[in-house]
């Protein structure tokens, strides 16, 4: 039978403000442990959250980024569920009143073709902290330094047909959080998570299929990969007579295996009623206009501009401006002079594969924007080859040195004396008694596929510094004199 | 006289005209506590260190003609706000390990103002009673005759005030728990408006509910300290933003042409007849005062004490999930796995009312039942309040009874938990609403025990209330009796 999958996300992104949702502490990661839980995080007796307005600006954010409805009163609530690293015995969020309403997201798909993606609603909430099941004996220990960390969770309609537009959206998404600077998009500390939901259903029926799903994954890749196995795991089931279970999963990625965690029997009754202690969130129109005025350009308005006005194509257009970094790297490169389509070319070829080697993202990398443009420059002008100027890129990154200064240092500048390349040349010629002979003997439309051995020896012989076309003009002219 | 009978502003007086020290003053406090709450265990604890200290620095600032008038006036806290580095238990087995590291608003309002904190008031297990005998640390005893409650849950902070053994004290009320103690007791005990006291540091039972107030032997004394205590916190987002207005400033007012209502539903035909014979006295004395009364009609009323008891229950069983055995308070010992922990621990650390308040509120809110109790309770919460606000449009006052009996015996409701409930149905609406509301002594049983009337006044009507107070104890005696009879049974 022919199946199709439907699949709906639920993302959870954590906000980047400097203090927590409910309380003055900081967001700080990687600190030691409960560093940063204060006592209203540690929920002491007594304590009250404070709303953290910076929090409600960038859910607003998020909702004026993906044209989605704003709504001017919205409502906390209590979800009640004992666990160790939950403080209060209860979360903090929103249910029927949550602060951005429904919109969309047109993700462009790996073919070009464009899918519109609708979202539900997102909703503000605080993060649990971590319980640590390792170096504590029979204990687990528990951290409470994210507890209180601000997050929307986004929740969207099951448009998506397979694990390419589930990818595919999760990168669109994570190209909008980032340029509207609400979240520093690091995946692999908890930055963005998203919890999958997958149903399959024969080819054509309307009604949907029982879902799973697959919680806390966070890579685009592991992503891909769950999806990929839980839609087997299900076709499997159901074609050989069993039925798939509402259930939560756990995936696995070391082993690439997936487990049950618990039915949807076993679900919590969550008890939600709105928190007392928190007055609803009034939003004026003035305010959300003022932020709607303050959004950056969003990464499909970016793509758009960098093939109209630099001329890039599509899908490099689009490649770089989902990665906000790679995009303020692009436009810097290009403000300084540098040749925007080659630009765009080194970034997603050359320091894309570097800096993935190093993990690094573009705002992290040694080699900066301003280097990039000095370089393609020194290439344009010809005081490099594209060969030499990946080695002068390479000793920049290493020694953090500027493309000039490598370029003189290393004495890597192509050899512009033309007399000192002509006495090369002839050298060359010289020296290659049988080869200058086939030349000349062979007919003329075979000789500039001959040349190449007189070129490469050319460059032997200049450690690659002399100008390629220089070297070609010498050559043919040279060569050319004796067929004569 | 001796300076346990003392109003704040005659020991205000006596400081600064150097009669005495606030060491002094302090000192005979304590040597009373010491002497005599055996009998009444009014305080779970007891600070003569911070309050020496305290009175020391308060005399400092005396000799330099800079103190208010609650500099070196004592004062006990119940034992619900936070003070730090002092146990801070709210009554129960699960906090009495706590020690609060941090003082709540109200507290720290309180020692800005100079006043010296003797120690901490014991009280219904997290609030939750009327008769102050769910407490972990024993039972209350009410100083007009010690076979009787104090009422709840501030019951330690009333007797505490009642038998002289604090000029004054803070305490809250979620249903009733200042002015239904202050009534058993022969106090002053104002709920203010919610938001005008902050909750931040108080520990919450219901925290829509919940609000702070003073119990005093007199409306001047219950002015002077609510008006340091009043004031918008930032660390409460249900704080009154707006200022609220200093109620001593209005203590000289007139009650001529002023009108108070009296909803039909408080004055039933059961209702005790001493009450109702002090109720009738009351209206009397109000009447020669000038003020004129009048019938209204607050039918949901009949509905507050159900309603009431779905709201507060459901909060509380959210509220009181943090206690776990986690992280702070009471921990089984051996927890065999995180279920025994959390099951043990909270068996073992709660009393019986509050499980059964945690057990009623977490049915309340199950799924398939909150359309029918919680959603229902918060209709019927807004029409009462609509009620209220509509009374208010015809009357400034509106007065009744504070509780429809008075004391009654340690132990004669403790199998009857409605009934306790029942207790409450003058004082709820108040709460349920958010409007202040005031108990003053109004007259005396034949065996003598006291008895309060209530008055309620619009949102941020506290200065109009305690001023009707302060009126009739004018033109009365009631609170000075109080006293006397108090001293008869200590002599």
């Amino acid at each position: 039978m022919n199946w199709q999958t439907v699949i709906g996300l639920e993302i959870h992104v954590q906000l980047s403000t400097n203090t927590k949702i409910f309380s003055g502490a900081s967001t700080q990661v990687g600190e030691a442990a409960n560093v940063n839980a204060s006592a209203i995080d540690l929920a002491l007796p007594g304590t009250l959250p404070l709303l953290n307005k910076e929090a409600v600006d960038k859910a607003i954010k998020f909702g004026l980024a993906i044209g989605a409805e704003v709504n001017p009163v919205s409502v906390f609530e209590r979800k009640n569920y004992f666990y160790p690293d939950l403080p209060k015995g209860y979360q903090t969020t929103q249910l029927d009143q949550p602060i951005v309403g429904a919109g969309s997201i047109d993700v462009t798909l790996p073919n070009g073709s464009v899918k519109t993606v609708r979202i539900h609603h997102a909703h503000l909430e605080e993060d649990a902290g971590k319980s640590v099941h390792e170096g504590f004996g029979d204990c687990s220990g528990i951290d409470l330094n994210r507890a209180g960390t601000p997050l929307i969770e986004i929740v969207t309609e099951p448009d998506m047909r397979n694990a390419d537009e589930a990818v595919a959206f999760a990168k669109a998404l994570h190209g909008i959080v980032t340029s509207i600077g609400i979240c520093d998009g690091d995946m692999s500390q908890g930055s963005m998570r998203f919890d999958v939901n997958i149903s399959i259903r024969p080819m054509g029926e309307d009604k949907l299929g029982t879902r799973t799903e697959t919680k806390n994954l966070n890579s685009f890749r592991f992503m891909e990969r769950a999806i990929e196995l839980e839609v087997d795991r299900q076709i499997d089931l159901l074609e050989t007579g069993g039925e798939v279970t509402q259930e939560t999963r756990l995936y696995n990625a070391d082993q690439h295996r997936s487990r049950a965690m618990r039915s949807k029997e076993e679900a919590n009754d969550y008890r939600y009623f709105p928190c007392p202690d928190l007055l609803p969130v009034v939003v004026s129109h003035e305010h959300i206009e003022e932020l709607r005025k303050s959004l950056p350009e969003l990464p499909a308005a970016r793509a758009e501009r960098y093939q109209s006005d630099l001329g890039l194509p599509s899908k490099i257009a689009i490649q770089i401006a989902d990665d906000t970094a790679a995009s303020q790297y692009l436009d810097a490169s290009v403000s300084k002079g540098a040749d925007a389509k080659l630009a765009a070319n080194w970034i997603t070829g050359e320091i894309t594969s570097r800096a993935n080697n190093e993990d690094l993202s573009f705002s992290e990398i040694p080699f900066s924007a301003d280097w990039l443009a000095e370089l393609l420059t020194a290439l344009k002008n010809g005081v490099v080859s594209s060969k030499i100027a990946k080695e002068v890129f390479e000793y920049s990154w290493q020694d953090n040195q500027s493309p000039n200064k490598v370029i003189e240092s290393r004495g890597l500048k192509q050899m512009s004396d033309s007399g000192e390349l002509e006495a090369i040349v002839d050298d060359v010629i010289a020296n290659a008694e049988q080869q200058v002979a086939n030349y000349i003997k062979a007919p003329a439309e075979k000789r500039g596929k001959m040349m190449g051995f007189f070129v490469g020896q050319i460059m032997k012989a200049t450690q690659g510094k002399a100008n390629p076309k220089q070297i070609n003009q010498l050559l043919a002219q040279k060569l050319n004199a004796l067929c004569e | 006289m001796s300076m346990h009978t003392l109003s704040i502003s005659q020991m205000a007086k006596g400081l600064r005209e150097g009669e005495f020290t606030s060491e002094a003053l302090t000192r005979h406090y304590l040597a009373r506590i010491e002497e005599l709450d055996d009998e009444y265990n009014s305080y779970i604890t007891v600070t003569p260190e911070i309050a020496i200290e305290q009175a020391k620095a308060a005399d400092e600032l005396i000799a330099t003609g800079n103190a208010g008038v609650l500099t070196g006036i004592p004062i006990a806290h119940k034992d619900i706000f936070c003070t730090k580095g002092v146990r801070t238990s709210a009554g129960s087995k699960m906090l009495d390990n706590f020690i609060s590291p941090y003082d709540a608003t109200a507290v720290s309002k309180l020692a800005q103002s100079g006043m010296v904190m003797l120690g901490k008031t014991n009280m219904d297990e997290f609030a939750m009673g009327s008769t102050n005998e769910s407490s972990f640390y024993g039972a209350t005893t009410n100083p007009f005759n010690t076979d009787m409650i104090p009422g709840g849950s501030s019951g330690g902070s009333a007797a505490a005030v009642a038998a002289l053994l604090a000029p004054v004290a803070t305490a809250t009320d979620t249903g009733g728990s200042i002015r239904q103690p202050a009534s058993h007791c022969g106090l002053t005990g104002i709920k203010p408006t919610y938001g005008a006291v902050s909750r931040f540091g108080m520990i919450a039972f219901a925290s829509s509910l919940d609000q702070g107030g003073v119990v005093a032997r007199t409306a001047e004394d219950a002015a002077l300290v609510l008006d340091a205590m009043m004031g918008h916190d930032p660390l409460d987002s249900t704080s009154n933003p707006t200022a609220s207005p200093a109620t001593t400033a209005s203590l000289g007012d007139s009650l001529q042409g002023k009108t108070i209502g009296v909803p039909t539903q408080f004055l039933s035909d059961n209702l005790d007849a001493d009450v109702k014979r002090v109720f009738d006295e009351t209206r009397a004395t109000l009447e020669s005062l000038g003020a004129q009364f009048k019938e209204t009609d607050l039918a949901a009323a009949e509905q507050a004490v159900a309603t009431y008891y779905v709201i507060a229950p459901a909060e509380a069983s959210a509220n009181l999930s943090r206690y776990d055995g986690v992280k702070f308070g009471y921990r089984c010992k051996d927890p065999q796995d995180l279920q025994d922990l959390y099951l043990r621990s909270r068996s073992e650390g709660f009393g019986d009312e509050v499980k059964r308040r945690i057990l009623v509120g977490t049915y309340a809110l199950s799924a398939g039942y909150y359309d029918a109790y919680y959603r229902k309770a918060q209709q019927v919460r807004a029409l009462l309040t609509q009620q209220i606000l509509a009374a208010f449009e015809g009357v400034d006052m509106i007065m009744g009874p504070t509780a429809p009996t008075p004391a009654y015996e340690l132990g004669d409701k403790v199998n009857d938990p409605v009934a306790t409930y029942l207790e409450d149905m003058f004082t709820i609406p108040a709460n349920l609403s958010g409007i202040p509301a005031i108990s003053f002594a109004a007259g005396f049983t034949e065996s003598g025990l006291p008895i309060g009337m209530q008055l309620m006044a619009p949102h941020y009507g506290e200065a109009a209330l305690l001023n009707a107070a302060h009126q009739f104890q004018l033109a009365t005696n009631f609170h000075v009796q109080a006293v006397e009879k108090v001293l008869e049974v200590q002599a």
